[in-house]
């Protein structure tokens, strides 16, 4: 649906990456060209007119962003992106309130920057990480995080939808969980606040992370929002303009309030802007059926694509249109490579999740993700593709 | 020459390689090259007998591509004093690249000379080649001199 907003769909493409970047549709690419075009200025400096309007309108994200995903506007920072975010939680928060001997539970599915960032701390700190165990389909359950905490259990840090799998967490009720039991819940939503409804304050987060570019804006801004008692003791990761009230001689200084000391420097004012721009168009066409969609379409490709022996599926069950798989006997990449010669964007390697090989007798896989502007017609024509893969080496060598 | 046969060499290297899989014994030097433009991943060993190019061997994963060269360039280089392996290091680069380079010294290797075709496969053919290289450049002066730019080693 909603093919006619895209540029790019006017190309011969079918673009089945969505999990690495979505593409942009022309109302993000206009109102971000307004602002570089009419309006360019730097914000909270300018008295002249149009830093005023642009002021307003990267100030006003923020009320959008909260409204979005159900959270305190003034506790949502603009980063740029997930893995930003995420190294905020832990260099900035995590840092000064994890010891020695307190546990932090991941799991092996998870995107390397919510793994890398707390093994790095871990390597100064000294507290233990945990893998929760995933289910035969690699999904994760709160029976088995609830297997894995003890009184040490201080974190559970996890994606919202995985990158690989794209299994959906009941974040509902591990966020309860986590609320009931004192322990720190940071979600990474980079996979799920662009396909879904997400809501903050339900779900009991205490940190939410996602990208951009990820759902229809543009590449280079994210989002980090935290409950407003943690971002009250969380350190800024960067100091400069923007982000301090005042400084002396005598080394003291005084930072502003919650968000701005966590934007240091000019920021990425065009890129907010197209934020902004991005969640409303998201809204109007509707979270909910956005997420149906996807469902649809997914099962749609599932029923095709189990009539073709050479395919191994890594996952049946999953409710994202995220779907990895191989083609037996044939490497990722070269897949990518054969598809690529029908105009079909997928993505091939290990996305990231280094671990996930330690579950998955895999290393390597193709992934197909999709989102609301994906049609019956595109899944259709990757289905040929794979049908006539005999010839693959034809196309590639 | 021809596409079908080409196509059957490189399938062939990449279906049963050459030298694929390490061994543990003295006197190799290892190094893992893996390419920022894609997902290949390979371990290189290499071991010298004076200026004598006794062994060397590959393993991991990679495409069809990566490994074939790996396969086609171990199999030319084996045997090979050093000097003529550079020699065929730098031809075989130049080929890659687009520039000027000895055929007959090649060989079997002149199945990638259309591979500038697809940019994005250069590195993949290049990988081994690099890695062969580095593996040189540490074995003879402790240090790589391969193009760390291009390519990372872990």
């Amino acid at each position: 649906m909603n093919r006619e907003d895209f540029p790019m769909l006017k190309e011969d493409i079918v673009y089945f990456d969505n999990g690495a970047t979505t593409l942009k549709p022309q109302c993000v690419i206009d109102r971000m060209n307004e602002y570089y075009s009419h309006h360019t200025s730097n914000i909270h400096r300018g008295d002249y007119d149009a830093a005023v309007i642009t002021n307003e309108a990267y100030d006003h994200v923020r009320d959008i962003i909260g409204h979005f995903v159900h959270a305190d506007p003034s506790c949502c920072i603009y980063t740029s992106g997930t893995t930003m975010s995420i190294n905020m939680i832990v260099f900035g928060y995590m840092r000064y309130h994890l010891h020695k001997g307190d546990e932090v539970l991941l799991n092996k599915a998870e995107h390397a920057s919510n793994i890398l960032p707390w093994i790095r701390l871990q390597e100064e700190i000294g507290f233990t990480i945990r893998y929760v165990p995933l289910e035969d389909d690699y999904s994760l359950t709160l029976d088995s995080i609830k297997s894995c905490v003890t009184s040490h259990t201080k974190v559970i840090s996890l994606a919202h939808v995985t990158n690989v799998i794209g299994d959906v967490r009941d974040v509902e009720s591990i966020g309860s969980y986590c609320h009931e039991n004192h322990i720190l819940f940071c979600v990474d939503g980079a996979q799920s606040v662009p396909h879904m409804k997400v809501d903050f304050e339900k779900c009991h987060m205490d940190f939410l992370s996602f990208s951009g570019h990820k759902m229809c804006g543009p590449t280079g801004v994210g989002v980090l929002i935290g409950r407003k008692e943690l971002l009250e003791e969380m350190k800024p990761l960067c100091y400069g303009g923007g982000m301090n009230a005042s400084f002396e001689e005598d080394n003291s200084y005084e930072l502003k309030e919650i968000p701005i000391r966590f934007e240091a420097g000019t920021p990425p004012i065009a890129e907010v802007i197209g934020l902004g721009e991005a969640i409303l168009y998201l809204e109007r066409i509707g979270l909910e059926k956005i997420h149906q969609y996807e469902k649809e379409l997914k099962e749609y490709l599932l029923s095709k694509v189990k009539d073709i022996p050479t395919i191994r599926v890594y996952h049946q069950s999953s409710e994202s249109g995220i779907f990895s798989f191989n083609i037996k006997g044939v490497f990722a990449q070269d897949t990518s490579i054969y598809l690529n010669h029908y105009h079909i964007y997928v993505r091939a390697g290990n996305h990231c999740a280094k671990l996930l090989k330690d579950v998955m007798d895999v290393k390597n896989t193709v992934r197909v993700s999709m989102y609301f502007y994906n049609t019956k017609e595109d899944v259709d024509r990757l289905i040929e593709a794979l049908q006539n893969s005999d010839h693959l080496y034809q196309i590639v060598l | 020459m021809d596409d079908n046969l080409r196509r059957e060499i490189i399938l062939d290297n990449y279906q049963e390689p050459f030298h694929k899989g390490l061994v543990e014994e003295d006197g190799y030097c290892k190094i893992n090259t893996s390419s920022k433009s894609c997902i290949d991943n390979l371990d290189f060993i290499l071991k010298k007998n004076g200026d004598i190019i006794e062994d060397i061997r590959f393993d991991g994963e990679a495409c069809a591509i990566s490994t074939s060269a790996s396969s086609i360039l171990i199999r030319k280089l084996i045997g090979k004093k050093e000097e003529e392996a550079i020699q065929i290091l730098e031809n075989y680069r130049n080929m890659i690249e687009e520039k000027e380079y000895d055929e007959e010294l090649l060989g079997e290797l002149t199945v990638y000379d259309q591979i500038s075709k697809q940019p994005n496969r250069k590195n993949c053919a290049l990988l081994p080649n690099v890695a062969i290289e580095k593996l040189l450049g540490v074995m003879n002066h402790g240090k790589q001199h391969a193009s760390d730019e291009e390519f990372k080693t872990c």
